[in-house]
């Protein structure tokens, strides 16, 4: 589903160029739970923007969904994030003045889905997610649990193949997150590709595997099923 | 571009969003309300200044005698100079492009109209017919004198619309006998003419009959004329003709300039042209001043949506929305307010001027003003054109910053709480 070979990208700031991604090497089959851990500077932002078409690799070769991504209009690039990609956030990113329905149905505005059929669409998804009570209610009026849930269901709706969610449990309790968390292992095991980026150990730790970012370069990828026998497959570097 | 869909998009955004819409609204809608408004009083006030000064023909003269400020030929200064009815028929034949000229004399004594138990005392001018020509009068009923009246010495009376109210309270005065000094004239004409003076009250009687009955004499208090087109420049000229002229007659020096008082319209009225335009360009100036201003603050307002949208923008953008998209969303709902309050603004100040005109509303105020002060109106042309600056400019002042808007990167600007 995703490869990246030899990524690189870096920020110009000023006079300065700050080199944040230094060869990244990933497969990522479809289907799969995948958490990116790391702590802040180690590029799991800049990877996630270059995963989630909202910013362009300096180099190296990504193939998403078997087609190879070079840099491209924003336009398109738009199109193919409303196509196949859902983004969560980790402070949810709801619309504010937008009721709960019409925050999940408007990735179907921008696919001309009339109206009726999309606000349709959307209530069936909060009613999936145990929110079709809350349908007409503000983003205010909901918890950050309920919240995120309403996020996750406008991921969902325009049946995306991978849906990458940024730091999602980030502004929720514990037990709030847990459900997060079970949420999007639900989705996952309808066959939907997700990608987690977390700084929380529990919470990557209840992924398929866990890649560990430093300083720009992958420094170990944990296969969770072997994770009681603490062994790490360490990545060649270049 | 007109798609239902992206026009209820934004008619939701723009009613969940009262304030910011409300703001952005009142600033246009206040900068085009003040425009109309300037433009309309302004136009109002050159009315009014034209019709105030449009009491005498802007293309006429006006000759006094005066007294003597030199000695000539042996005569003291101070001599009085008594223009007669021979100045008249002289200048009738020698002034050149001269299109109709009159006399006027006086009457002596207390003048001590009568009709029945109704009196008062009125202004009354012995003229010639063709003072009509010279000075601006609305004829309400019957007529003006006639050139029969002058020649046959007919007792006959034009009378000023005040004075007919004062006279003829009741009644119809036309063919009535009022009697002027002890002897009965004739009503023939009851007329209109607008003056500085709000107690103007004229009444005009044939030159020929004053001096006959009356005086006794030829002496004429004034005289008055109009010219066909000509330039400031040769009304000079002409003024400069008639001093020489009548110094030859009467015997005062050529540079004597109290000996004849010249009023010269010509050169007033382009003075007042001058002052209309200098008027004119001042409202203008203003409103494009106004015109900034309502620009100004809708740039403001916009740099400021834009920025609080700029998160709205970033899921937007996330969730598949393309630059083009988001950018046409923002300016055609700035279109739409700035369009929709720049035509309430101009509504209002068309209304107003509306009101202010149908109301008399200035006259209640301050009476004095309102006679420079008439029918204020706004070119329908320029109101629109400047509505329509406004909302291009707004438009563009939308445009920027929400392409700036639209080229973040959504991360950045969703991570940005």
């Amino acid at each position: 589903m995703i490869r990246l070979q030899n990524i690189h990208k870096s920020y110009i700031t000023g006079t300065n160029k700050l080199h944040v991604l230094k060869g990244i090497d990933l497969h990522i089959k479809e289907g799969e739970l995948v958490s990116i851990m790391g702590s802040s500077g180690s590029g799991k932002s800049t990877l996630l923007n270059i995963l989630g078409l909202l910013d362009n690799h300096d180099e190296g070769v990504y193939t998403l969904n078997q087609e190879e991504i070079k840099a491209m209009s924003e336009t398109k690039a738009a199109k193919l994030r409303n196509n196949l990609l859902g983004f969560v956030f980790q402070s949810f990113n709801l619309i504010s003045f937008k009721n709960a329905m019409e925050n999940v149905a408007l990735p179907l505005y921008y696919q001309k889905v009339p109206r009726k059929k999309r606000n349709k669409m959307a209530l069936d998804y909060l009613d999936k997610m145990g929110l079709k009570d809350w349908a007409e209610h503000m983003p205010n009026e909901l918890s950050g649990g309920q919240k995120q849930r309403v996020a996750i269901a406008r991921s969902m709706i325009t049946h995306p193949k991978i849906i990458l969610a940024d730091e999602p449990t980030g502004a929720l309790d514990s037990k709030t997150s847990i459900e997060v968390m079970n949420l999007l292992k639900e989705i996952n095991q309808s066959g939907i590709t997700v990608i987690i980026v977390t700084h929380e150990n529990d919470i990557a730790h209840m992924t398929d595997r866990i890649i560990n970012l430093k300083d720009g370069l992958i420094e170990s990828i944990i296969e969770n099923k072997k994770i009681n026998s603490t062994e790490t497959v360490k990545i060649p570097q270049e | 571009m007109f798609d239902r869909d992206k026009w209820q998009e934004i008619f939701s955004t723009i009613s969940k969003n009262k304030t910011r819409t409300v703001l952005t609204g009142f600033s246009v809608a206040t900068g085009i309300f003040m425009l109309i408004f300037l433009l309309g009083a302004g136009r109002g006030l050159k009315n009014g200044m034209t019709s105030v000064f449009a009491q005498d023909a802007t293309n006429s003269m006006q000759i006094y005698g005066g007294r003597t400020t030199k000695a000539y030929k042996g005569t003291p200064e101070g001599k009085r100079i008594q223009m007669v009815n021979d100045d008249y028929l002289d200048l009738q034949k020698s002034i050149e492009k001269l299109d109709v000229i009159s006399a006027m004399s006086y009457i002596p004594g207390a003048e001590t109209i009568s009709y029945k138990n109704n009196f008062g005392n009125f202004n009354v001018s012995p003229v010639h017919d063709t003072y009509k020509e010279i000075k601006n009068f609305e004829i309400l009923e019957g007529r003006f004198l006639n050139l029969k009246d002058i020649k046959e010495n007919r007792k006959v009376v034009a009378i000023q619309d005040v004075v007919k109210e004062v006279l003829f309270p009741k009644e119809t005065a036309i063919n009535k006998m009022i009697t002027i000094n002890k002897i009965q004239f004739k009503v023939i004409g009851v007329f209109n003419q607008p003056s500085f003076d709000d107690n103007s009250r004229e009444i005009y009687i044939p030159i020929t009959v004053a001096q006959k009955i009356f005086n006794n004499n030829d002496h004429l208090r004034r005289i008055s004329f109009t010219l066909e087109d000509l330039s400031v420049e040769e009304s000079k000229g002409i003024e400069r003709f008639i001093t020489y002229q009548m110094a030859k007659r009467h015997g005062f020096s050529r540079e004597d300039k109290n000996a004849l008082w010249i009023q010269n319209n010509i050169e007033n009225s382009q003075q007042f042209a001058n002052l209309f335009s200098a008027i004119e360009m001042f409202v203008w100036i203003i409103g494009i001043f106004t015109i900034l201003l309502g620009v100004i603050g809708v740039f403001n307002i916009m740099m400021i949506v834009v920025k609080e949208r700029t998160k709205e923008i970033g899921i937007r953008k996330a969730i598949g929305a393309s630059p083009s998209s988001v950018v046409s969303l923002i300016l055609m709902e700035a279109i739409f307010i700035t369009a929709a309050s720049g035509y309430i603004g101009l509504i209002a100040g068309v209304g107003l001027l509306e009101m202010i005109n149908s109301f008399d509303i200035i006259h209640k105020i301050y009476p004095p003003a309102a006679i420079y002060f008439i029918n204020p109106q706004v070119d329908l042309g320029v109101a629109i054109g400047a509505t329509i600056i406004l909302v291009v400019t707004g438009a563009l002042a939308g445009f920027f910053p929400a392409r700036k808007a639209a080229s973040i990167r959504p991360i950045e600007a969703l991570r940005d709480e």
